[in-house]
């Protein structure tokens, strides 16, 4: 392992982050904001959901900003580097083994989806004060699933930026990124689904429902939650898949 | 370090596409037919080929498109996995220790495959970086490739916006930026004006002399020429001939190439242009355009076509076209394959 090479990669990477602040502050922050807005203002103070929702909300909101960016982050600039340009060339010619070039693309990925998960919650408290009632018991298993969850963002990008053509970006995001949000228990607790038993257990295939519900287990504990147990063993699976089967992927891309 | 490359019959068979720089134009040899789906077509690249490039030594491999050179360059660094056989850098084997060959090597990809969202100095500074070269070195050393390759007034710019040149010239100083042991160059020249092309030229020139191996592969005869100390003409992944660009063209018989084009000829005319003074070989060429073609290889060009046409007409045949070629790296691939190099 070549740490000066790791460095560089990681240096790289942040400079063109800090090239591109703006539109990424805009494209991580905007939409969930709108949401936060529209569902946690203006739907609770016109009556049509109880107050309650704003705290219900928040967690879920977390878990899909972190998502999003994670898998964006790292997704994106791949699919981009490998194709046609093959601008990552250079990179996969560092003195460096090819999988700590993907493992600082997680890394990096990691990192933006952390920044923007704990972000969202100040700015979400914010715009859904008051009411919003925040309950961390304990900081450790906060800290913990939110880790986990920037990692399975990340993770997530790394597979999905590795197995995904550009002509296919769109697709990607209806096929994958949208289903996952709307089954992904982050706009309603996993309780909920109870009146529909079959799709309350499909819906465990899906890893943001342990995101959502280790957030909402966490941040907000007086809701029904899945047992925090089930939510490690979730989100640590999917982490350990999702990452194999992206260096899998990085290496069938990288080397022809 | 002083380090050669050693290639031991290697061989690469794809089975989905080649990788973008090696072109296009590899023969199919199995499953044709799209609803086959069984089997994947197999494209052989490369079918056991086997180098020895001396430190210090600028080598070129030469051949048409498709021949198999960008995936030897590729096999060589570590990009291209060998379906067989072995290559090393230097001591080191190329796909067993990869992070120690990639220490050694500098790369110029067929098409320029720059990180688009730096600019033309980041790019110098992070690819130093990568290669854990100190900031201040870094600096300096990219300073003198900006200003070696004329590129110090973009300098601060992004490279989206540069010209196919500009890029060309940027690949090649970002490749010597670590300063490597073995640079490879794909088709350096592609799409270089003639003036940067010399620029191109004196730069590898005066490269190699400070001790560094070089490998570029090239379809241009001129700058295998110019540039080779030895050459390797490859096509259909095999070596078909090796040596010096003097030797090659030594080997051609008697030098001079007349390609010829009759009317109807009766065989026997093949056997009287035989027993012509200087010519050493008679070939019928039917490819290229030319249906009745013959090919005369003779160590004497010109003062020739006259006895081959008067010879024709005696014959009573029409001698429709004559093209003289002197000795050159273009007739010996003509030579081995029956195909120029531009077809």
């Amino acid at each position: 392992m070549n740490w000066k090479t790791f460095l560089a990669l990681l240096a790289r990477d942040a400079r063109v982050a800090r090239r591109n602040f703006v539109p990424l502050l805009l494209q991580t922050f905007l939409q969930p904001m709108m949401f936060v807005f529209i569902f946690g203002r203006v739907m609770v103070s016109s009556g049509f959901m109880p107050p309650a929702y704003k705290s219900l909300l928040l967690p879920g909101i977390m878990a899909i900003t972190m998502a999003f960016t994670g898998v964006w982050a790292v997704a994106m600039p791949l699919i981009a580097e490998f194709q046609f340009t093959r601008e990552i060339e250079d990179r996969l010619l560092a003195p460096i083994n090819i999988s700590w070039l993907a493992m600082e693309k997680v890394f990096f990925g990691t990192l933006q989806s952390l920044i923007s998960g704990l972000a969202v919650i100040p700015a979400a408290w914010l715009l859904l004060r008051p009411g919003v009632e925040l309950n961390i018991r304990s900081p450790l298993s906060f800290a913990s699933v939110t880790l986990l969850v920037a990692l399975f963002s990340a993770c997530g990008g790394l597979a999905l930026g590795c197995s995904v053509d550009q002509t296919h970006i769109g697709l990607m995001f209806s096929m994958v990124m949208t289903p996952m949000i709307f089954f992904g228990c982050a706009y309603y607790p996993w309780s909920a689904l109870e009146t529909f038993p079959i799709l309350q257990r499909v819906v465990l295939v899906n890893p943001l429902v342990y995101a959502s519900e280790g957030l909402r287990g966490t941040l907000v504990p007086q809701f029904p939650h899945l047992s925090m147990v089930a939510v490690l063993i979730g989100l640590i699976f999917f982490d350990t898949l999702l990452l194999g089967v992206g260096l899998r992927q990085f290496h069938r891309k990288a080397v022809s | 370090m002083l380090a050669g490359i050693r290639t031991s019959d290697l061989r690469k068979v794809y089975t989905s596409s080649p990788p973008l720089g090696s072109g296009g134009g590899f023969g199919i040899v199995s499953a044709r037919g799209k609803r086959n789906k069984q089997r994947k077509p197999e494209i052989v690249a490369l079918d056991g080929l086997s180098l020895e490039i001396s430190p210090g030594e600028i080598f070129g491999l030469l051949g048409p498109n498709g021949a198999g050179k960008s995936t030897t360059v590729g096999i060589l660094t570590t990009r291209v996995r060998p379906t067989n056989g072995q290559a090393w850098i230097g001591e080191l084997n190329v796909w067993t220790q990869q992070v120690a060959v990639k220490q050694l090597i500098g790369v110029v990809a067929q098409r320029p495959n720059l990180d688009f969202s730096l600019s033309a100095r980041e790019i110098l500074l992070f690819h130093g970086a990568y290669f854990g070269i100190d900031s201040r070195k870094r600096a300096e050393r990219a300073d003198a490739l900006l200003d070696r390759f004329k590129l110090r007034d973009r300098a601060d710019q992004m490279v989206r916006g540069f010209s196919g040149g500009m890029m060309q010239r940027l690949s090649i100083a970002r490749a010597m930026m670590h300063d490597p042991e073995v640079l490879f160059l794909d088709e350096p020249s592609a799409g270089l004006d003639p003036q940067t092309r010399l620029l191109l030229w004196e730069i590898i020139r005066e490269y190699n002399h400070s001790g560094k191996t070089i490998l570029l592969t090239t379809h241009n005869m001129e700058e295998a020429d110019a540039l080779c100390q030895r050459l390797a003409i490859i096509d259909h992944g095999r070596n078909i001939a090796l040596g010096s660009p003097e030797e090659l063209k030594a080997s051609v018989p008697g030098g001079f190439l007349l390609r010829l084009r009759f009317g109807q000829y009766p065989p026997e005319l093949l056997q009287r242009l035989q027993t012509l003074a200087g010519v050493r070989e008679v070939r019928t060429n039917n490819v290229a355009n030319s249906d009745n073609g013959v090919d005369v290889y003779a160590d004497r060009g010109g003062p020739l076509v006259s006895e081959i046409a008067s010879l024709a007409s005696s014959a009573s045949v029409e001698l429709c076209d004559v093209h003289i070629s002197e000795p050159s790296l273009e007739n010996l691939f003509l030579h081995h394959t029956g195909r120029s190099l531009r077809e």
